[in-house]
């Protein structure tokens, strides 16, 4: 017997009872789409990541002290990471010197380091991350002053009490008033406004470059006591030369440090790490919400299994007409593949609308990927599910059904 | 010879009790025979009518339609059997719900792979033919008992099969429909068709011409129909 009248019959099986297919496709439906939409927000954030970073500029070359990439995978051992950042590796002057020796091959270099202070302008009052930063800064990450201008070398060198404001800060003290020139206190000191920064953004949940008050590093280390550099950043030319950059840093910083004291790496080995991470978020977030799938698994095994109950008779008649125990099998083995298909696409249409609902706030994805997952673990599920359920109508006796009241 | 079993035992096991349902019957049918299958409850007549209808196996004898001995085929080929050669009518209609009429009728044939066209064409036709081609479209639930039961006549003919047996087929119905039932089952043997009809009501088992007695499952008188009987007919 053709597979295409089994499909008629089975479709119809289903449409007889539309009130009840619905209800058991909802398990389907729920699992489908919230696996879905789960693996959408992962995929959507790595991608988000990856965006940011290829924005940052692919050509930049971090230093930091101690070795957040240490063995054992992860970020390595934290104890020694936190009291690493907290002892002064690295110094301005080795950015200088690198710099200085390898202008063939590095563009820009960069040292900062954080600090914190309350700051205050007329009644307002609130603390504030300082990021003491050279004035290459606005070089390599590519943040310009989209209003007065950011510190110069000299402002740097002399150890000037000036200031850059992120936007965010900008507006949060001066509102709509031009706060180029005035004169703001940062733990009672006075410093002055120079320029606001153009708008950035950043990461969710993260520290936004928006929110930082920009301070010449030398400033920020002769006036608050913070001896730290966090971090040494490098511009190369290209990116080919990205790896001679390393090696270049590597033997600049090994004069005065020991190897573990600091860690040199590009951006692609950052974003792997970040994507390592993200990847397995995501399938974490999937694979809870697959536990839903299978509930709606066995949902659709119950109502099979009470279907064949009740439709012994029907069965019993069928077989009597001349239908084969491979013939009805189908038919029940397609009637739960086709409930939990059709869950699994009404799934995928609620999740593919609810990811491109939250988009403006969050970057959801949905990828081809996780469409063809959805419809072939509907598939497996239904027809693993209804597998029970249909081998019981086969081996149903025509005369035993047939008496079934 | 149309149908010819022999010697034919079916033996049950309900837990350690062994039930000897049929203990060695032999009947003979021939195309165009209309056979009335009589008896108390448990005196055989369902158990042979399961039997003869492929729809259960023997645990002994043969059973040959056509001249083919059918007797030892698996459930596949009787399903197919089933489908080609023989036609039921039940007491209880047996129609799928919320299903048309059409489309009850054309069952079968989709069993038997014949095509949605042909299939409609032919269920039509024989819709027509038991008086309902104004109610193709209608499902069982708007249909009356007796109504029910010319679809389910018709679905029994719809494969134009050798052999058509109906178990009780007014035992559901007024004497009104019952009635009509008859008619339309003394003008089909008239047309041609074999029927073997399993009833206990003297005035149904009259229609036939010949009349099988089943008694503890061994079949106890096989004669023509007896003249006594003709005062059941109406």
């Amino acid at each position: 017997m053709p597979l295409d009248q089994i499909f008629s019959i089975a479709l119809r099986g289903l449409w007889i009872n539309k009130v009840r297919s619905f209800l058991t496709m909802l398990g389907v439906i729920i699992g489908v789409g919230s696996v879905v939409l789960l693996t959408s927000i992962g995929t959507g954030l790595q991608a988000y990541v990856t965006d940011q970073f290829a924005a940052l500029g692919s050509n930049t070359v971090y230093v930091v002290p101690g070795n957040p990439f240490g063995e054992g995978g992860g970020f390595g051992n934290q104890e020694q990471a936190i009291l690493q950042q907290l002892t002064p590796t690295l110094q301005q002057e080795q950015m200088e010197k690198i710099l200085r020796d390898n202008r063939d091959i590095i563009k820009y270099g960069m040292a900062a380091g954080p600090g914190l202070a309350g700051m205050r302008y007329q009644d307002t009052t609130k603390n504030v991350t300082l990021y003491g930063v050279t004035s290459s800064y606005q070089d390599v990450q590519n943040h310009k002053a989209e209003f007065g201008q950011w510190f110069t070398d000299t402002d740097e060198n002399r150890g000037r009490r000036v200031v850059v404001l992120g936007s965010s800060v900008a507006e949060e003290f001066f509102g709509s008033v031009d706060a180029i020139g005035k004169e703001i206190r940062l733990d009672a000191q006075r410093y002055t406004v120079l320029g606001v920064l153009e708008e950035k953004g950043g990461g969710f949940g993260g520290p936004s470059f928006d929110n930082y008050v920009y301070i010449p590093l030398k400033t920020l280390q002769d006036n608050f006591g913070v001896e730290v550099v966090s971090d040494l950043t490098f511009t190369a030319r290209d990116q080919e030369s990205i790896p001679l950059v390393i090696e270049r840093i590597e033997e600049e910083l090994l004069k005065d440090l020991d190897e573990d004291e600091f860690s040199v790496f590009d951006q692609s080995q950052l974003l792997e790490t970040i994507n390592s991470i993200l990847g397995v978020l995501t399938l974490g977030l999937g694979g809870i919400a697959a536990i839903s799938l299978v509930v709606g698994g066995i949902g659709i095994m119950n109502i099979m299994l009470v279907s064949v109950t009740e439709r012994t008779r029907e069965i019993g008649l069928r077989k009597a007409l001349g239908a084969t125990p491979n013939v009805i099998l189908m038919q029940f083995l397609i009637e739960a593949a086709l409930l939990s298909v059709i869950g699994g696409g009404i799934g995928l249409l609620i999740a593919y609308s609810g990811s491109l609902l939250i988009q403006p706030y969050f970057p959801a994805r949905v990828t081809m990927d996780a469409v063809l997952l959805a419809f072939g673990v509907s598939t497996v599920v239904g027809l693993v599910f209804g597998a029970a359920p249909a081998r019981r109508a086969a081996k149903l006796s025509p005369i035993e059904a047939l008496r079934y009241e | 010879m149309l149908l010819k079993l022999t010697n034919v035992t079916k033996r049950y096991a309900i837990g350690e009790t062994i039930i000897n349902a049929l203990g060695g019957v032999s009947l003979s049918i021939d195309a165009g025979d209309f056979v009335s299958v009589m008896g108390p409850s448990g005196s055989g007549k369902s158990t042979l009518l399961q039997v003869a209808s492929l729809l259960a196996t023997p645990t002994d004898g043969t059973i040959e339609l056509k001249g083919k001995d059918i007797g030892k085929y698996n459930e596949i080929e009787r399903a197919k059997l089933r489908n080609q050669e023989i036609g039921f009518v039940f007491q209880q209609f047996n129609l799928l719900p919320k299903t048309s009429a059409l489309e009850n009728v054309a069952l079968p044939l989709v069993y038997a792979g014949v095509g949605s066209d042909e299939r409609k064409r032919r269920a039509t036709e024989m819709l027509e033919r038991v008086g309902l081609g104004d109610r193709l479209s209608n499902g069982p639930a708007q249909l009356s008992g007796g109504q029910q039961q010319r679809v389910a006549i018709a679905r029994a003919l719809i494969n134009n099969p050798s052999l058509i047996f109906a178990d009780e087929p007014t035992g559901n119905l007024d004497s009104k429909s019952g009635a009509d039932i008859k008619q339309l089952l003394i003008d089909l043997n008239k047309e041609g068709k074999t029927i073997i009809m399993v009833t206990h009501e003297n005035d149904d088992a009259a229609i036939a011409k010949r009349l099988v007695t089943f008694k503890d499952g061994l079949l106890i008188k096989d004669e023509p129909m007896p003249a006594s009987y003709k005062k059941y007919l109406t």
